[in-house]
């Protein structure tokens, strides 16, 4: 019994990590209909800006600020340079994203070099929770509650605020949007920069424990991926249930499973794939 | 007078590039010849995208995976049970093509940005497996020790030659065959085929299971030509590759992806020699050709000759 309750608080955590990640996903898929390949290059950006930072001032606030904004102003940069051009192409956008997961992967290779490491703690997060003989580290708990800060704060931006409004009509005919005074292609850039800060926080976030490694990009995309298409490409709500259902099943997988621990993954999304194509909160 | 003129030209260009392949080898170093080699089995390949991407409209991010699943079986055949040449070739291209049996169903539903997605993720999927499934795949170190085969007087190169000419005839016959110009048309629009009373279901299961049939062979090739298989050769780095090997020479056209290959194999290697730094380059060539020649080199000349 403890097992599985201490299995599902790990669970938990890894859904968390995922939600912050695939909520990027989603949001840049919904807006854009970009298949972000480069997706997961944001996440390891993320952990090595906020590892150079934090190896120079000890300051995990400060790295983790300086991971989002350079992550994000990578994004922006990305977006507004090479994937405008191609608007409305998914093809195109995604064979150029996938250029520049191919870029970004050599360059952090080239820049930081092979070997693994981890994030620190922050020192205030270092010990765990007991209650009836169940130890649940405080971080991951912490990192649970963030995730779920993260996506009440992007569920009101969405739902409650002007900007949301002007995205949401921008989702639903961008050439309208545009002709009402909306500045969509601004928008979209921002919203790009927005899911590449939140891999990069996703990819801070799991720092300490996860670390940062080569190849860790395209360990994660296919997670991400899985989250997006279970839950439904574009949706909050989706990516929230996508990753609690991946979360689980990728910790139990491995705890279980270990040997066929990615192949666990692989039920869901295609149970998911013959009832409803479009994922669970998918719109055409 | 003009198309006998065409049919001429198109008769002897193959002829003329068949006899060249099959005329060069004594001229040449065995590096040269292993390049030749490498670029044929991976031209193969590139074709077989070509008839999802180029032809049915279908963007496949996991098109190595069967490639590296029928070079798997292969390794694990001929090292772990010590089977027989043609058993191994034989599961080879049978398991690979099973497999792509098995996912055309779960994909042959699904179009455009939603197929590119699973069928990343699917590819994903396999690298995972090749790479975690330790007891069987030796994980990240890959299976080496594949005998080698075709030593004798006939050599490796030449049966490779052979296969790459039966395999480029075999889907220039499929996609000029009225099941390719039905691909064609569900590329060109899926709604109108649909009302002429097609199947484009089935039509596109079957373009999928294809592909995957003649990606096998050349991942069976490639276990023999390469004696080692590792998870690089199925993961999205390889899917990649192949994508820009069809996206490069021009989508829709066999042609272009057979140079397309052997410009990436080229490149690949002779950059090789002096850097590190292939996948940046990869990466800039991906970006330079979706900015310079988003329809492929081949379509490029095309165009600008019908311009003319």
């Amino acid at each position: 019994m403890i097992y599985i309750i201490t299995q599902t608080l790990n669970g938990l955590f890894s859904a968390a990590l995922l939600f912050l990640i695939a909520s990027g996903l989603t949001l840049v898929f919904g807006v854009m209909r970009i298949v972000n390949i480069a997706h997961g290059s944001f996440y390891m950006l993320g952990v090595y800006v906020a590892y150079t930072i934090v190896a120079r001032t000890h300051s995990l606030f400060l790295g983790t600020l300086a991971a989002v904004s350079a992550v994000a102003a990578a994004g922006f940069v990305v977006e507004r340079l090479f994937l405008r051009r191609f608007a409305s192409q998914p093809l195109a956008q995604m064979m150029m994203t996938m250029g520049f997961a191919l870029l970004f992967r050599d360059a952090a290779f080239m820049i930081w070099g092979g070997d693994p490491f981890t994030l620190p703690y922050p020192s205030a997060l270092r010990g765990s929770i007991e209650a009836n003989d169940i130890v649940f580290p405080m971080y991951r708990l912490f990192v649970v509650f963030v995730a779920a800060v993260v996506g009440v704060v992007l569920w009101a931006l969405n739902e409650k605020t002007l900007i949301g409004a002007k995205l949401r009509a921008a989702v639903d005919d961008a050439e309208m949007a545009a002709g009402t005074g909306i500045n969509v292609a601004l928008l979209s850039g921002l919203v790009f920069a927005a899911g590449a800060g939140l891999a990069a926080f996703g990819g801070v976030m799991g720092g300490p424990i996860l670390g940062g490694y080569p190849g860790m990009d395209l360990d994660l995309l296919p997670l991400a991926f899985v989250v997006v298409i279970i839950g439904g490409m574009g949706s909050l709500k989706g990516a929230l249930v996508g990753s609690i259902v991946v979360g689980l099943i990728d910790n139990f997988g491995k705890a279980l499973v270990p040997e066929l621990s990615y192949f666990t993954l692989f039920a869901p999304m295609v149970i998911v794939l013959a009832i409803k194509p479009t994922g669970l909160y998918g719109r055409v | 007078m003009a198309e006998f003129r065409q049919i001429g030209w198109k008769a002897s260009v193959p002829t003329l590039v068949i006899v060249l392949l099959a005329a060069v080898p004594p001229f040449l170093s065995s590096y040269w010849v292993g390049l030749l080699t490498q670029i044929m089995i991976f031209a193969i390949l590139a074709m077989s995208l070509d008839i999802l991407l180029g032809y049915t409209g279908l963007p496949s991010l996991g098109h190595a995976g069967f490639f590296g699943v029928a070079a798997y079986t292969v390794a694990v055949l001929a090292t772990a049970y010590h089977a027989g040449f043609w058993t191994c070739v034989v599961s080879g291209i049978i398991i690979g093509t099973l497999l792509s049996a098995a996912f055309g169903l779960l994909v042959s539903h699904v179009r455009d940005v939603y197929f590119l997605m699973i069928t990343l993720a699917l590819g994903m999927v396999l690298w995972g497996l090749s790479n975690r499934w330790i007891t069987v795949t030796g994980g990240d170190n890959g299976i080496s020790g594949i005998p080698r085969v075709m030593t004798g007087p006939i050599t490796f190169y030449e049966v490779t030659l052979l296969i790459f000419i039966g395999c480029t005839a075999l889907m220039m016959l499929f996609i000029s065959s009225p099941f390719g110009f039905t691909l064609k048309g569900i590329r060109e629009s899926e709604s109108r085929m649909k009302s002429l009373g097609v199947n484009t279901w089935l039509h596109c299961y079957l373009s999928y299971v294809i592909a995957g049939a003649f990606a096998s062979v050349a991942g069976v090739l490639w276990a023999y030509y390469n004696a080692f298989v590792g998870p690089t050769y199925l993961d999205l780095t390889a899917s990649s590759e192949v994508f820009l090997m069809v996206t490069l020479g021009g989508p829709g056209t066999l042609v272009g992806p057979a140079l397309g290959a052997g410009a990436i194999v080229l490149l690949k290697n002779v950059i090789s020699a002096y850097t590190q730094r292939w996948l940046m380059i990869l990466g800039a060539i991906y970006i330079m050709t979706i900015l310079g020649a988003p329809q492929g080199l081949w379509n490029l000349r095309w165009r600008s000759r019908s311009r003319a």
